[in-house]
């Protein structure tokens, strides 16, 4: 909506990242641009580095020695197998969502919630848990935009998966996050959960003018979520382009017998995505 | 399989020679410390008669004193608390900066051999240097205790950190944020219940230590303790030694109760 970042900058430029884990190739010269604003679906079997090339784009993750770099919302996030300086501020720019949420279990909803204000808190005041009604308001209207403010003095363990991950969102939606990067979001939820999620992120797309990058093992998914699609194959970049493109013989043309592994997600299921309307996964608390 | 190989596999395979020779060298060393131990039970009952004598001077016990017994007995326990809060706030940074997870090799092994040292060193060794340094009293067993338990709890510290689960670690790493608050928010919460089990673990047993560091003068009942074995007050001592059991024994259910809050 108001991508308020002029559009010739890419939100996230990556360049020749290669990535080599004792001498297999999880990355392969993977040279992509991702506009502002953008939702952008990530597909490919386990183990075609979805999720290395996601944490590569954080800087959870570093390239190969000597080649390759990762620039986020115009800042570098590392290049030749170096991290930058300063990735602890691009990373406060950057709202990361975790296949297994990675909320603290122990701790309450709203403190995990309030831990996407640390890029910007001082440390005194973050070290104490001294955060302001404003911040802590931030945090509460984060939960109530994905439905689940009355869990929030809740031990995160204490949720169920869908609604942790939505917990997780919220830490980005806290963070303020220009660029949200999920790895996988969706894997460990059941499907009622998972079009609950998809929908939060899609409506954060559109309302906020989020950039949004995930990862999705079912193809389903990236069609009726993503307007662009983007296919790994062992580390390398086989198709861009629009979702919609992705028909069930181009899949099985780029992966042969790995196409069932991605085609199988939300078979049968057409009807339970049209059926409910977009607002719902939001407001509904389960 | 050939009947040979059934035969064979119907038997245990036979004790190897390296074994037998295991065992021998224990027997050898039980008999040289025997030797060197001055073991002889002999003793136990040809004198089973001025053994009697001697323990029935314990009873009854005498509780005559018990006011002064029991103040000493709080002195103790005051310094069992003092010496474990001290410890566990030191073993908090310590324990952090030994564990693998958290802190480089080069800090990492300075500290770990620092608190080994500091644990191989028994309590009473170093209350007797404390009594040199601050003079007689209980704050020479404050330090004691601190400085030992430091030792031993900043290595169980560690030994937590090191098994918790990195990835809520990374869930905060991924917002942007400084390691310190990576640890208060991603470490500590995971951690926080066994460290709270280990230091209550640790409080119980400095109450029997502080009791016995007393007998080098560094405070409490051991002192007293120590004076009346020393002047054959049996009666005394024999009342002094329910004290302290029947403390210990109240001090171990109560903390076994807190312990369960916590987890």
């Amino acid at each position: 909506m108001n991508a308020a970042m002029p559009t010739d900058k890419p939100a996230i430029r990556v360049s020749k990242l290669s990535k080599t884990f004792k001498g297999c190739k999880a990355l392969e010269t993977v040279s992509l641009d991702i506009a502002p604003g953008e939702m952008v679906a990530l597909i490919g079997a386990s183990g075609s580095g979805k999720s290395t090339l996601l944490r590569h784009l954080a800087g959870l993750a570093l390239g190969d020695d000597g080649t390759g770099s990762v620039d986020v919302l115009g800042t570098r996030v590392q290049s030749r197998g170096q991290l930058a300086s300063d990735i602890r501020r691009t990373r406060s720019r950057v709202g990361f969502v975790f296949q297994q949420f990675n909320l603290v279990g122990r701790l309450p909803v709203m403190t995990n919630v309030l831990t996407g204000s640390l890029g910007r808190v001082p440390l005194w005041r973050s070290l104490t848990g001294r955060f302001t009604t404003e911040e802590r308001r931030l945090a509460l209207d984060a939960l109530d935009r994905v439905g689940i403010a009355d869990k929030s003095w809740t031990r995160a363990s204490a949720l169920s998966g869908g609604q942790q991950q939505r917990a997780a969102i919220a830490r980005t939606l806290v963070q303020k996050a220009e660029v949200i990067l999920a790895d996988e979001p969706i894997a460990s939820l059941d499907p009622v959960s998972s079009r609950r999620v998809m929908e939060t992120l899609a409506r954060i797309n559109t309302e906020d003018g989020v950039t949004v990058v995930v990862s999705l093992h079912q193809v389903d998914f990236a069609i009726r979520y993503c307007p662009r699609t983007i296919a790994l194959k062992k580390g390398a970049v086989i198709y861009d382009g629009p979702s919609a493109a992705l028909t069930p013989s181009l899949l099985r043309e780029l992966y042969g017998s790995q196409a069932e592994e991605l085609g199988t997600g939300v078979q049968g299921s057409a009807s339970f995505v049209t059926g409910l309307p977009s607002g719902l996964a939001l407001a509904a608390n389960a | 399989m050939t009947t040979t190989d059934d035969a064979r596999l119907l038997h245990p395979p036979r004790t190897s020679l390296t074994k037998l020779a295991v065992y021998g060298i224990a027997l050898a060393l039980l008999a040289w410390s025997w030797h060197g131990a001055e073991i002889r039970p002999e003793i136990l009952v040809k004198d089973a008669g001025n053994m009697a004598t001697f323990l029935s001077d314990f009873f009854p016990p005498n509780f005559r004193d018990w006011r002064f017994y029991v103040q000493e007995m709080l002195i103790t326990v005051q310094i069992a608390i003092w010496g474990t809060v001290l410890a566990v706030v030191a073993a908090v940074p310590f324990g952090l900066l030994a564990a693998e997870n958290i802190a480089p090799v080069w800090v990492r092994q300075p500290v770990r051999r620092l608190m080994d040292a500091l644990r191989a060193i028994n309590e009473m060794v170093f209350a007797m240097l404390f009594v040199v340094a601050v003079g007689l009293g209980p704050f020479a067993g404050v330090l004691a205790l601190f400085v030992h338990t430091t030792g031993v709890l900043a290595k169980l510290f560690s030994e937590a950190v090191e098994a918790i689960d990195p990835r809520p670690v990374e869930g905060i790493r991924a917002t942007g944020a400084n390691p310190l608050e990576e640890i208060v928010y991603g470490v500590i919460p995971q951690v926080l219940p066994l460290w709270i089990s280990y230091a209550l673990y640790r409080f119980e047993s400095n109450v029997r230590s502080a009791s016995v560091v007393g007998m080098v003068g560094a405070g409490g009942i051991g002192v007293v303790l120590w004076e009346i074995i020393r002047g054959f007050y049996f009666a005394e001592t024999c009342a002094v030694m329910i004290i302290i059991v029947a403390t210990v024994s109240l001090i171990d259910v109560a903390s076994a109760q807190l312990r369960k809050l916590f987890i």
